[in-house]
């Protein structure tokens, strides 16, 4: 069996003259049009453009030329990813109306594939959420049920993907804002191992644990764009040394012999209906030929505790250029460090204003062998928790989030319990590691569950191969695009 | 200055790199163009853009270490974070606790070696102007910032605190920057900023007490603003003690007008930087096939060239005199010490070479280093075989430097000098002589005082053009 994948045929049509770039764009465009108000998936919808570089990419197919792999396929770009000329805002005042004069690296790469980038995603301000309640335009809304979170931070992205807004998207996940939201939604996310795809035009959060990476509605369009984004860049001082990766040629190579550890961690704090399911995904496993057995990788308890550190930390240095003088927010005051402060006060929400004192916090003289100093020697433990688990199995299974969507508002104010529902994602990214989160089936509620597979540095094909077979077994009631039935109620109905 | 008081100074020092762009991006690195010039995303710090490192400069940072005898080890980068508007990310990229050179030494002229902490890499701030009245951030009516500086590459070498008096904190400066010159790591031009020097002074009644409060003093923009501030500093310290007083750890202000240091910050307003890691870049492990390519890139050090130029000098005598040993420090200084060499190697006497290359070619420091040896080597033989005076060297140099060389006979002959060949020196003599000779007979009697009384006549007869020095040996030649 082929694994489906529409982007990719999209791609082909369009090459093939089959089908008008135009006409793809415009069926996007009124999707858009039908349920964005609804959704508010984007900061920014860039209809125009789009119709243009459409219009463009048929041009280039009539003349004979190959605009590329990913040719008239629409693209959703989350809004901390610089794009030239079009304002790039992180969700956050104080970088309203800022136009980049400079594309990041991953946006060039998309142009050079023949992608049309469809708008700009709603996000949590700065990428710290994980509900896109704290971005400064206002929530997005999950597409399966409007009064429910699509996750965080990239929210837009999973929301536009899942609404059929857009076939691909393009994310950042620094504790699980790629993955996290795009279980919640239903789609295929993955964080790929840190310095695969190059950060450079990725608007900082937490350098040393930010990555870039694709959104989808299956696991071969991921593979796809995965493909296209990654490889070296040598504006990207951490960028690996490695060629474009090749993921999408493995795909179906199946499973047969691998050995799968069930993270008994992961499914610890998740609720039953989860955990139901992702053992139901570990037996889709083992019926592919799988080794499947229950691990234990103790170190994964102190991730979160770790991360909370560590992230502020960078971040409240990542920040501070946001000080009014050279672009962005600037709140005008009698002298500079007054108009700092008045800048910076106005222009960042509580979220971000937490982070930055707790990470301020964590560095100070006095403090920081007790809080940064001690999250990075954790750091090294839970890099050694991942070694171990690695010498016996060659993928981990676990849930992505241990619940299903949650309410809009329910967590908002409850810091802890917000955080917490990154506690399965954020070890990946305190080791580097690629981990991918796949629908598979619902929750008593009927609202998406994501399962995630976890793996070593660099084995995002091992990671993918086992992610068709769980798309391949999961039942179809978790996978978006959302049936149009369910959306537009406004009330959710899918309870 | 308090003789008996132990004085104990250690210098920063930040020089600027001669790179041709800057630490972390690819924008020029250049001084005095229009404000805002050489600015990309990266060094104005804008939103997502990421900083990598420049080979080159690591490249002239190994080879200040290299002079300096340091280790070169492998290394990290750090942020340092503190707000300040010329600082376009809030944060300065710089070595912290694993710097890539440390533990070496300077020799300073007189011999004495004074410890070297370290020199790491750093990035430059932007240059900041403050309007109003004050010239300081506080009370300015606006402040303009310039960005071509943010992002410069810089090494700062931090001295051991080996230093006993302002006048050896000056030749420490002054050495260093000799150094720095000669590795092509940085041009040293303190006015213009590219060499930068902060200086720790502290006091303690006898070597045997533990040491003093340091006070660390700002804005010394040349050696002479260096000495005076130490100086003025020690006073400072020491009446305070006297007093009954003690010092207090600070930053200080050099003012050049009022000749005083001021505080600039005490220790409890000292930022508290939060330094980490920097993300954004790698470990910086030089390989030692890089280490020994960029130490063989290094020609002789000044200590070594100044040897040699001594060495040059002992040739067929005694070794060089104070005042010639003060023109081989200028020479060496300003990188004229190979003119010397070649004039000597040709056979123009030591002493010559050196006393026109540290008097004359040392006027235009920037020219002399530009101008053909040989055309340098050819006026310098044409002065000591008789055919040019001092002055009209003088005259014919001031042509060669601002062509970059040339035919120095030509250009004698073209300003009417040629005149002055042996044989026509020989006929004025001769002429002069039988004009005046009821004076000739006294000369000829012993009257050496009347050699004056000749030279001025033979002055007046080729208008100034005669060589002094030539006229008095064919005097003495025509006598027997």
């Amino acid at each position: 069996m082929t694994a489906p994948r529409p982007a990719a045929d999209i791609a082909r049509d369009v090459r093939s003259g089959s089908r008008r770039a135009v006409d793809v764009v415009d069926g996007y465009l009124a999707a858009i049009a039908d349920r964005e108000a609804e959704v508010h998936a984007f900061n920014l919808v860039l209809a125009e453009g789009a119709r243009e570089r459409a219009d463009d990419i048929d041009r280039r197919v009539a003349a004979g030329e190959d605009p590329g792999a990913l040719a008239g396929v629409p693209v959703a770009v989350k809004d901390n990813l610089c794009t030239r000329g079009v304002p790039t805002t992180c969700s956050s005042r104080i970088l309203e109306g800022w136009c980049p004069p400079y594309d990041a690296t991953v946006v060039e790469r998309l142009a050079a594939a023949g992608a049309v980038v469809v708008g700009k995603t709603n996000m949590d301000e700065f990428a710290m959420g994980s509900s896109t309640e704290t971005s400064a335009t206002g929530p997005t809304r999950n597409p399966w049920d409007l009064d429910r979170v699509p996750g965080g931070s990239s929210g837009g992205s999973a929301a536009a993907v899942a609404a059929g807004f857009a076939p691909l998207a393009l994310g950042s996940d620094t504790g699980g804002s790629i993955r996290q939201p795009a279980a919640l939604c239903g789609v295929v996310g993955l964080k790929p191992t840190y310095g695969t795809v190059s950060r450079y035009g990725l608007v900082a959060f937490a350098s040393s644990l930010d990555q870039v990476g694709p959104f989808a509605t299956t696991v071969a369009d991921a593979a796809v764009l995965f493909d296209v984004i990654g490889g070296h860049d040598p504006a990207d001082s951490t960028s690996l040394h490695r060629p474009t990766p090749r993921v999408t040629s493995v795909l179906d190579q199946g499973i047969d012999g691998m050995t799968v550890g069930v993270v008994r961690e992961f499914l610890d704090g998740a609720d039953a209906d989860v955990s139901a399911r992702i053992a139901a995904a570990a037996q889709a496993l083992a019926a592919a030929g799988a080794r499947v057995e229950e691990i234990s990788v103790p170190s994964m308890r102190l991730a979160l505790s770790a991360y909370y550190l560590i992230a502020p930390a960078e971040a409240s240095s990542n920040l501070a250029r946001y000080d009014g003088v050279r672009y962005g927010l600037r709140v005008d005051a009698p002298d500079t460090v007054a108009m700092n402060t008045a800048t910076r006060s106005a222009g960042f929400g509580a979220e971000v204003k937490r982070r930055i004192m707790l990470g301020t916090y964590a560095l100070s003289a006095g403090y920081f062998d007790a809080y940064y100093g001690q999250a990075l020697r954790v750091r090294t433990r839970i890099l050694e928790g991942f070694a171990e688990a690695y010498r016996r199995c060659d993928v981990l299974l676990g849930p992505t989030t241990p619940t299903t969507a949650f309410r809009l508002g329910a967590k908002v104010d409850d810091p802890l319990a917000m955080y917490l529902s990154d506690v399965c994602t954020i070890p990946t990214n305190l080791a580097g590691h690629p981990a991918v989160s796949v629908p598979f089936g619902t929750g008593d509620d009927g609202l998406p569950v994501g399962a995630q597979l976890l793996g070593p540095a660099l084995e995002e094909g091992t990671l993918l191969r086992a992610a068709a077979v769980l798309e391949a077994a999961a039942p179809d009631d978790g996978r978006a695009p959302v049936p149009a039935a369910r959306v537009g109620s406004g009330a959710g109905g899918a309870r | 200055m308090s003789t008996d008081w132990d004085v104990i100074i250690g210098l920063e020092v930040h020089c600027e790199l001669k790179t041709a762009t800057k630490l972390f991006c690819g924008c020029r690195n250049a001084f005095g163009d229009e404000p805002n010039t050489n600015v990309c995303p990266v060094c104005a710090g804008l939103p997502g853009s990421l900083p990598v490192l420049n080979r080159r400069a690591v490249e002239l940072a190994m080879a200040i270490g290299t002079a300096l005898h340091c280790d070169i080890r492998p290394s990290t980068f750090h942020r340092k974070n503190y707000f300040y508007p010329d600082q376009p990310k809030d944060y300065q990229i710089s070595q912290y606790d694993e710097p890539l050179n440390a533990d070496g030494w300077l020799e300073l002229p007189d011999g004495t070696r004074v410890g070297i902490e370290r020199a790491h890499m750093e990035e430059d701030t932007g240059k900041t102007t403050h309007a109003g009245t004050s010239g300081r951030i506080h009370g300015a009516d606006y402040s303009l910032v310039d960005y071509n500086r943010a992002g410069v590459p810089l090494v700062e070498i931090v001295s051991r605190p080996d230093m006993r008096s302002a006048a050896q904190a000056r030749a420490y400066a002054a050495e260093l920057r000799a150094v720095l010159v000669a590795t092509g790591a940085s041009d040293g031009k303190m006015e213009e900023g590219s060499m930068r020097v902060d200086a720790n002074v502290s006091v303690r009644r006898t070597a045997d007490d533990p040491l003093g409060t340091r006070c660390e003093i700002k804005n010394l923009n040349s050696l002479r603003s260096l000495v005076r501030a130490v100086e003025y500093e020690v006073e400072r310290q020491i009446a305070l003690i006297e007093a009954g007083g003690t010092v207090d750890q600070q930053t200080r202000h050099w003012d050049e007008g009022t000749g005083r240091t001021e505080t600039l910050r005490s220790k409890e307003e000292a930022n508290d930087y939060r330094y980490f890691l920097e993300p954004d870049l790698v470990p910086l492990v030089p390989d030692p096939e890089w280490i020994a390519a960029v130490a063989e890139t290094l020609g002789p050090l000044p200590a070594e060239r100044r040897s040699r130029l001594a060495g040059v000098l002992s040739e067929g005598g005694d070794g060089p005199t104070e005042a010639q040993l003060d023109q081989i420090l200028t020479v060496v200084d300003l990188g004229l010490d190979q003119l010397v060499v070649e004039a000597a190697a040709a056979g123009v006497g030591a002493p010559l070479a050196l006393a026109r290359t540290a008097n004359q070619a040392a006027t235009d420091p920037e020219a002399a280093r530009r101008l053909d040896p040989e055309s340098y080597v050819a006026l310098l033989a044409l002065e000591q075989d008789g055919s040019l005076t001092a002055t009209q060297v003088k005259e014919v140099l001031a042509e060669l430097l601002a062509a970059g060389g040339g035919d120095p006979a030509a250009i004698a002959r073209a300003k009417g000098y040629e005149a002055l060949s042996e044989d026509s020196l020989a006929d004025t003599v001769a002429g002069v002589v039988a004009d005046h000779a009821a004076e000739w007979e006294r000369y000829r009697g012993g009257e050496d005082k009347l050699a004056q009384f000749f030279i001025g006549q033979v002055m007046k007869a080729t208008r100034g053009q005669a060589n002094g020095k030539a006229v008095v040996a064919e005097l003495q030649r025509l006598r027997g």
